[in-house]
């Protein structure tokens, strides 16, 4: 963790992630348009919010960050290779019955702090974490990654309403506010819309960022590294994010939530990752759930 | 309404007052201790329940019974830092833990799936949560987060169902939990414990604590069923008759153990030797046991107030059929149907379940129900005293 003057060495961190998550979408495919919205947000997070190492992974005193909605987990695997957590080259055994690493969080993989995937869950283990850091008296804070469809999750209200009656402050939410559900546009389907004011009705306070300005990210989420927003209330914060953000090809489309490229494909979109041409994808997208 | 004026539903849980319990308060009854069917005057007497709970308690320990599960858990507490109690605001069995254990009592309100998810967060921490709802609500509404957060991590997380079976009497068919056993067995590595009374709920919870394994507990909080003999250890059955070779043998898990004591008496009188296995964890499960029972039986019978998919039928056809030793099973249980709805013991008249009813059921399969002319008036005559709450009311 370190001060905000080396915010800009975070475009190239995230664009290795997104290198990783555009690999990780053949062979058997990823979900990359959730992982591609939630990638800066976890560089920031892992790089400069979270008190966190691969040296601190077993101390009890360390932050905690669960993934909740899980399919996003090509982020993560990501961010753990490029800042040490994991090797690299393990990134290569997606998919492979050589290694664990599958479409949702194992926490058999060191930074994973638990496996997650049906939605709605982690909230809940999160409570449970950030109740027993309080009861012996921690300082360390736990942080939990929602999607935005995952909201319609009865069990991510009841575990907000849970939240605020225990005034666990040491506890803070980030919605990965894409706008996608897995097939259609959340406003088009059950609309969220305000999600700021359903958190503040629930007792947590909250605050709305650019989910891919670090500048942004910092203003939201650097005051949470040592309190929360109010002292007693849990805190959120609203990211807004755009599925598939980086491949202008694919960005906020619906049927690009969970692709499986060819290596050619891949090698084009590993070009527009870098600011070259779009090229026509060939490679049906998927539609699954 | 005040408590002291209605019912108490199965033993130090649940009554009008609480939540999630019918909004209409049953007819007020004269509490009584009389149990179900099975004769009052058979229960054990105080001595005898002291020397079953130490006999449950194993060798070298002191307890002194009476103890509550309440206290039993707050004694537990204090010896385990890392044990926390919580609740889905279901507090008739913790009343009083609160004020003992502080913050370690966590009462999440009306919220099952959040109680598992933060228990599952709580043992991530090295805590040993100890969860109760009502068994329909615990094991139902919060399966998936049970079968996911604790079973997939298999965490040491302890669940507790309140009124489970024939014990949530007059609450209707959405807090019948029939299928509890068939569920949790059903989760890769969950235990299942069902205890046939307080003491041995009492003497189960350590072996379950020290077990690390993620354990359902069909709570129930009886007066001793019978005078217990062997020490509590799971997967482990407890010889509550031994019978004789060539005769049945009734097999069976929780209060109805009671029942199934009634049975057995009259199934003596009606010259049919009888064994009773007391089935006090049907996960792991006591194959030997069972396995002995099939060999030496002419008829084995599961008892159990449960659907017949999944329960303890399930588990010894189960078991019979790998090791390849057959013998005729009989289901007494409730099929595929939700129970009547009324106060215990007028439940186990009219399911089928008092002592005298289950020996029917036993002579009528092995074709001898002639010998039951002599005992006519018993099966139809239930006497006074048993149409009120099966147990003493505990405030």
């Amino acid at each position: 963790m370190t001060g905000t003057n080396e915010v800009d060495s975070l475009p190239a961190l995230a664009l290795a992630v997104r290198e990783h998550i555009v690999r990780m979408a053949t062979g058997g495919g990823c979900f990359i348009g959730a992982s591609l919205s939630c990638a800066d947000l976890l560089v920031y997070l892992y790089a400069r919010v979270l008190r966190l190492s691969p040296a601190t992974l077993g101390d009890p005193g360390r932050d905690y960050l669960f993934l909740s909605k899980g399919h996003d987990v090509p982020a993560l695997y990501g961010t753990l290779a490029e800042l040490g957590y994991i090797p690299r080259e393990r990134l290569a055994q997606h998919l492979r019955t050589s290694d664990s690493i599958y479409w949702h969080p194992n926490r058999a993989v060191p930074g994973v702090e638990f496996h997650s995937g049906s939605l709605g869950h982690l909230l809940s283990v999160a409570i449970g974490v950030a109740l027993d850091i309080r009861l012996r008296g921690g300082a360390n804070r736990v942080w939990v990654i929602l999607g935005d469809g995952e909201l319609d999750e009865g069990s991510v209200w009841e575990a907000c309403l849970v939240a605020s009656a225990f005034r666990l402050d040491n506890l803070t939410a980030i919605v990965d506010r894409n706008e996608f559900q897995a097939n259609v546009r959340t406003e088009d389907l059950v609309p969220l819309e305000p999600i700021p004011a359903k958190f503040e009705a629930f007792g947590w306070s909250c605050r709305t960022a650019d989910g891919h300005s670090f500048a942004d990210l910092e203003a939201a989420l650097g005051p949470l590294r040592a309190a929360p927003y109010v002292a007693g209330r849990p805190s959120v914060v609203v990211a807004r994010t755009v599925r598939g953000k980086g491949l202008p090809s694919i960005e906020a489309r619906a049927d690009r939530w969970f692709a499986n490229f060819t290596a050619a494909e891949i090698a084009g979109l590993l070009e527009e990752l870098h600011g070259g041409e779009s090229r026509a994808l060939t490679s049906e997208g998927l539609v699954v759930r | 309404m005040s408590e002291g004026t209605v019912p108490r539903a199965a033993l130090g849980m649940p009554v009008a007052g609480d939540r999630q319990f019918q909004a209409t308060p049953p007819a007020v009854q004269v509490v009584s201790a009389a149990s179900g069917g099975a004769d009052p005057a058979a229960a054990p007497s105080a001595s005898e329940s002291q020397a079953g709970f130490e006999a449950l308690q194993g060798k070298g320990n002191a307890a002194v019974y009476p103890a509550t599960y309440e206290a039993a858990l707050a004694a537990l507490a204090e010896q385990r830092p890392e044990l926390v109690v919580m609740t889905a605001e279901n507090r008739a069995a913790i009343r009083n833990l609160p004020p003992v254990l502080g913050a370690r009592f966590i009462d999440v309100g009306i919220c099952e799936q959040t109680m598992i998810g933060a228990a599952a967060g709580l043992a991530l921490r090295g805590r040993t949560p100890v969860a109760h709802a009502l068994a329909t609500f615990l094991v139902m509404r919060a399966f998936e987060f049970i079968r996911t957060d604790v079973g997939i991590a298999n965490l040491p997380v302890t669940l507790v169902g309140a009124v489970p079976g024939f014990l949530s009497d007059g609450n209707g068919p959405t807090h019948q939990a029939l299928e509890d056993v068939a569920l949790m067995r059903g989760i890769p590595h969950m235990q299942v414990v069902c205890p046939a009374d307080e003491q041995e709920l009492i003497a189960a919870l350590p072996a379950i604590l020290d077990s690390r394994a993620p354990t359902y507990v069909r709570y129930n909080a009886m007066p001793p069923a019978v005078t217990h003999t062997a020490p509590f250890e799971i997967g482990c059955a407890e010889v509550a008759a031994p019978g004789a070779e060539g005769g049945v043998t009734l097999l069976t898990y929780g209060f109805l153990l009671r029942e199934v004591m009634a049975a057995r008496q009259v199934l003596e009188e009606c010259g049919v030797p009888a064994a009773v296995l007391n089935m006090r964890t049907l996960k792991p499960l006591d194959e030997a046991a069972v396995l002995r029972a099939a060999r030496r039986s002419r008829l084995l019978v599961a008892v159990e107030d449960h659907f017949q998919i999944g329960g303890l039928y399930s588990i010894v056809a189960e078991v019979m059929v790998r090791h390849g030793v057959l013998c005729r099973l009989q289901s007494i249980s409730l099929g595929e149907r939700w129970f009547k709805p009324a106060l215990l013991a007028d439940v186990l008249a009219h399911e089928g379940f008092t002592g005298p009813a289950i020996a029917g059921k036993v002579l009528a399969e092995i074709g001898e129900l002639g010998a039951l002319s002599i005992l006519d008036e018993t099966l139809v005559d239930i006497p006074d005293g048993r149409g009120g709450p099966s147990h003493p009311a505990r405030r």
